[in-house]
């Protein structure tokens, strides 16, 4: 709207301003950047297929997708807190304490207690959140950063300062839950479906869209802004608990050190997935792609870069994370110029 | 809130919230010491300020830095990373000569804020991303150069800058007062404190204005860089060994925290570099009471984490929205 009263209101052309219809190179550039993490994707998938002739078998791509599974679905309630503008830090914390959580209720109480515990209690670190985010006004850099030191301090104090490591008794139905390779992709799967559709399809997407798009207007438009916030929050929380709730099933016991640098990785994701860090802006396609892509990257470091130590292996992740990144500001760039 | 509504006693209660927005740091810092020295008369002997000023200034040196890139509404989440390029870097050319090992620490803070500060001022990455990338890569690099072992430094030079004292003072705590007055100097009475400001406040205003934006900012993360390196060649030298692997982790955290505790604001535009030095020195002495007393470490952790959230509380913005 603005760009055409500006044009129009230029007093020195009375002739009506050319309509510039985009060229193709534009809309394939539109294109790329809307989807460039798929793009790259398809591109690292394709050379590896053909470079590295186990890539593509059955076993090794079922192995990427499980054992990035439930780490992903941090980067699912990332991409919702994202778009509205905030950040969440805690995340790998919360994910942590969910797992802790879970393998002390089922120890304690049962199935029952080992599926509510951790996500009543991670629900309400991010209503927490939320209240201090949308309510007392505080910065999410700085609430979520607080949030992941209680998070793991509370962990630490269930835990005996993190010496004990609660088994998940072998008789617990508990155990049975994220076993298998395909349960936890299926799983993960469907969070997915549903978050897309809730992000992209639901009246509290919509809404999400608004407040991160610009507050003030969301305000104005009359969409209930803080109440909004507050569920990004305990929605993100609540996935990180789940999260880690299904991992601790997984392996069986609620492993205390885990979790540490998870809410980087997945920041790192949703930004590669197209999501801008400015809020307003994002998909669940694109995180996905963000998460197939970096377990990609990981598959294939590890499988030539990880005989050269861990530290070769956090170089190249490094410089790999910069060059898409670099890639992606570059392609957005281009087309908002032209 | 409303100063209407409340009438007389509300400019009582703005103004009081005003102060404790400005001064609350101080305020809790008088207040813990004399929590501290009552529950321990021992907290303010010099022994003990000794051990809190060594482990105080790495956190300081990397937070000064860290204040001015938040002023310009960034964040640098490598400085700890860098760090640990510093500590690499000692043991390889600690054979030529103490100075020229700390040149080329400096060095490679410089070069590591460049490659920042040049993708966030040239590429326009958000900074949290292009900061990440460092973090993680840096580290994989420095390991890489020292291997995974820690390395003693036994080098008289570099030891005595961490140990020794000038006139009682601490070597370590002189460079960290000198490096305070220089930023405090700078942010101050320079135009490029202001420049680095008006950036952080409005970037497309300041383009508009001429300011140089992509210079400021280049040299934010650059100065940001060196102040990191400085701390891990102080590190280095405190702790007589070079451990790439593990000195200087989570101390963005810290950093940051110290930065939002001294009432610089996560959105730009304003920099309190007293402040972040009260920030510091709060952080430290909160911790290092709670450990004094043996409150587990797991306690002492959430106790930081309610602080922390008090303290942005208090200090948080209350004008306009």
């Amino acid at each position: 709207m603005s760009t055409t009263s500006l044009t129009t209101a230029n007093p020195e052309s009375p002739s009506p301003p050319p309509v510039f219809l985009p060229s193709r190179r534009d809309r394939i550039l539109g294109r790329v950047q809307n989807q460039g993490a798929i793009a790259v994707l398809v591109l690292v998938v394709v050379i590896a297929s053909i470079v590295s002739p186990g890539f593509a078998s059955g076993a090794n791509v079922l192995s990427i997708l499980v054992g990035n599974a439930y780490p992903a679905l941090l980067a699912l309630g990332m991409t919702f807190v994202i778009i509205s503008g905030g950040i969440d830090l805690s995340v790998g914390s919360v994910f942590a304490l969910g797992g802790v959580l879970a393998s002390y209720g089922s120890l304690h109480g049962g199935f029952i207690v080992a599926l509510l515990l951790p996500i009543a209690v991670c629900g309400l670190i991010g209503l927490a959140q939320g209240l201090m985010v949308a309510r007392a006004g505080m910065a999410p850099f700085i609430v979520t950063l607080a949030g992941m030191l209680f998070a793991r301090g509370l962990l630490q104090a269930i835990s005996n300062e993190g010496q004990n490591t609660y088994q998940v008794p072998d008789s617990s139905i508990f155990n049975k839950l994220g076993q298998g390779s395909w349960p936890p992709i299926i799983t993960v799967a469907v969070f997915f479906v549903l978050g897309g559709i809730l992000l992209a399809r639901s009246r509290f997407g919509h809404n999400l869209f608004a407040v991160g798009g610009n507050e003030n207007a969301a305000t104005l438009m009359g969409v209930a802004v803080a109440r909004t916030k507050i569920w990004v929050y305990v929605l993100s929380a609540t996935l990180a608990g789940l999260a880690g709730l299904l991992n601790a099933s997984r392996l069986g016991s609620g492993v205390t050190a885990i979790g540490v640098g998870y809410e980087l990785t997945a920041i790192a994701v949703t930004v590669i997935g197209g999501t801008l860090l400015s809020g307003g802006a994002g998909s669940v396609i694109g995180t996905t792609a963000g998460v197939l892509l970096l377990a990609v990257i990981q598959n294939l470091i590890g499988q030539y870069i990880s005989q050269y130590g861990s530290s070769a292996s956090m170089a190249v992740n490094g410089a790999f994370l910069a060059v898409v990144v670099l890639l992606q500001t570059y392609l957005s760039r281009a087309r908002r110029i032209t | 809130m409303s100063d209407v509504a409340l009438a007389r006693g509300g400019v009582d209660r703005a103004r009081l919230l005003a102060w404790l927005r400005d001064y609350g740091v101080y305020a809790a810092i008088v207040l813990l010491v004399a929590i501290a020295t009552i529950l321990n008369p021992g907290f303010l002997s010099g022994s003990n300020l000794r051990v809190q000023a060594f482990q105080l200034v790495p956190t300081l040196l990397v937070s000064l830095g860290m204040a001015m890139v938040i002023a310009t509404e960034g964040v640098d989440l490598s400085v700890g990373a860098v760090i640990a390029l510093a500590a690499s870097l000692v043991p390889l050319y600690l054979g030529y000569n103490a100075y020229i090992a700390i040149a080329v620490c400096l060095v490679g803070g410089v070069v590591a804020g460049a490659i920042s500060g040049l993708m966030v001022a040239v590429a326009k990455v958000q900074p949290i991303v292009a900061t990440l990338a460092l973090m993680i890569g840096l580290r994989g690099v420095a390991v890489i150069f020292n291997g995974n072992q820690a390395k003693p430094v036994a080098d008289p030079t570099f030891n005595a800058i961490g140990i020794d004292s000038v006139g009682g003072i601490p070597i370590m705590l002189i460079v960290a007062i000198v490096a305070v007055l220089i930023v405090l100097f700078v942010m101050r009475r320079s135009t490029f404190g202001r420049q680095l400001v008006a950036v952080g406040d409005n970037r497309a205003a300041s383009t508009l204005a001429g300011l140089p934006v992509r210079r400021v900012l280049l040299t934010v993360y650059i100065v940001s860089g060196v102040l990191a390196a400085l701390a891990g060649v102080l590190l280095v030298g405190h702790g007589a060994e070079a451990d790439p692997a593990n000195q200087g982790l989570n101390i963005e955290l810290s950093a940051i925290t110290a930065v939002v505790v001294g009432g610089t604001p996560l959105t730009g535009g304003r920099i309190r570099v007293l402040g972040t030095v009260a920030g510091a020195v709060f952080m430290q002495l909160l911790s290092a009471t709670l450990i004094q007393h043996n409150v587990r470490n797991s306690f002492a952790q959430m106790a930081e984490a309610v602080i922390i959230c008090l303290a942005v509380y208090a200090a948080r913005d209350r004008s306009g929205r």
